[in-house]
């Protein structure tokens, strides 16, 4: 990976967004019938730092629920998480935590 | 040594092909390249804007193996997908096309070592992240949409697509190879 100066704070004029304090956002990873459930396992180890129990966890959430929250924060930092899951090829998406 | 990934005792991650797996493999990474390389920066861009990266002309992919390459980040909000992508997409695509160059390095060398060399550890993400785009972008041409394997009566008889799934498991137990290389 080459090294991305793509900016972390993104203005966002039209947001009528109040933000909380804490952790509104989520990061959601959705279950594709193509992903291999031990490369899903590696991706959440390798970059959340989740242990193998954690990750192997919300791997089976995902491939049996359909979806898994992998990930709460800000929302530039979920924004962040996204981008990583995409780059590895998972299928994830962001939104407020309701 | 066996084909495929392995671990030697002392961490080193190894991989062994036979010449047509470097051939068909070479093939396909430089198919994944062309697919996901960015369109040139334009040369009337914002130059601020270009530096860091933003591309004013980032569009939703209408091919489906590339949208699923370069997924929406908003499920039900079109306006911020579309401003994500923006800011987003050209750099997800550059880091896609640099996994790709370096797995096409990685062959060269393969095939120039009698089909077995020694993979880095920085290395083997960029394989493990291409073959993960291939069989996405191979899992979107088959229409593979359910676990079951379903998908594989409905292209029996298409010999084209019954070649195409060859492929697809062959990249499949690779990459499964190589993930429980790492994690052992």
């Amino acid at each position: 990976m080459g090294v991305s100066i793509a900016p972390v704070e993104i203005e966002r004029p039209d947001s009528d967004t109040v933000v909380a304090p804490d952790h509104p956002w989520i990061t959601l990873v959705w279950n594709d019938p193509v992903n291999l459930m031990s490369y899903v396992t590696h991706v959440f180890m390798e970059y959340f730092g989740y242990s193998k129990e954690k990750a192997t966890e919300l791997m089976l959430d995902v491939h049996e629920k359909g979806r898994a929250v992998v990930s709460n924060g800000s929302r530039e930092e979920m924004e962040r998480d996204v981008t990583a899951m995409h780059s590895y090829g998972l299928w994830a998406t962001l939104q407020k935590d309701d | 040594m066996k084909r495929g990934f392995s671990k030697s005792r002392g961490g080193t991650i190894r991989l062994r092909l036979d010449p047509v797996e470097i051939t068909v493999l070479d093939d396909l990474v430089q198919q994944l390249s062309d697919l996901v390389s960015p369109a040139p920066v334009d040369p009337d861009a914002d130059p601020l804007a270009a530096l860091v990266g933003i591309d004013e002309h980032a569009q939703i992919p209408v091919d489906p193996a590339l949208l699923r390459l370069l997924p929406d980040a908003y499920k039900d909000d079109e306006a911020a997908s579309a401003d994500f992508r923006r800011f987003t997409e050209r750099s997800l695509r550059e880091g896609k096309a640099e996994r790709a160059a370096t797995v096409m390095q990685g062959l060269a060398a393969l095939a120039a070592s009698d089909g077995q060399a020694e993979i880095s550890r920085e290395d083997s993400q960029a394989w493990l992240g291409s073959l993960n785009d291939l069989r996405l972008v191979l899992a979107s041409r088959l229409s593979v949409d359910d676990d079951e394997g379903v998908w594989r009566r409905r292209i029996e008889g298409d010999p084209e697509a019954e070649q195409g799934a060859v492929v697809y498991d062959w990249l499949t137990w690779l990459q499964d190879c190589l993930v429980n290389a790492l994690m052992k």
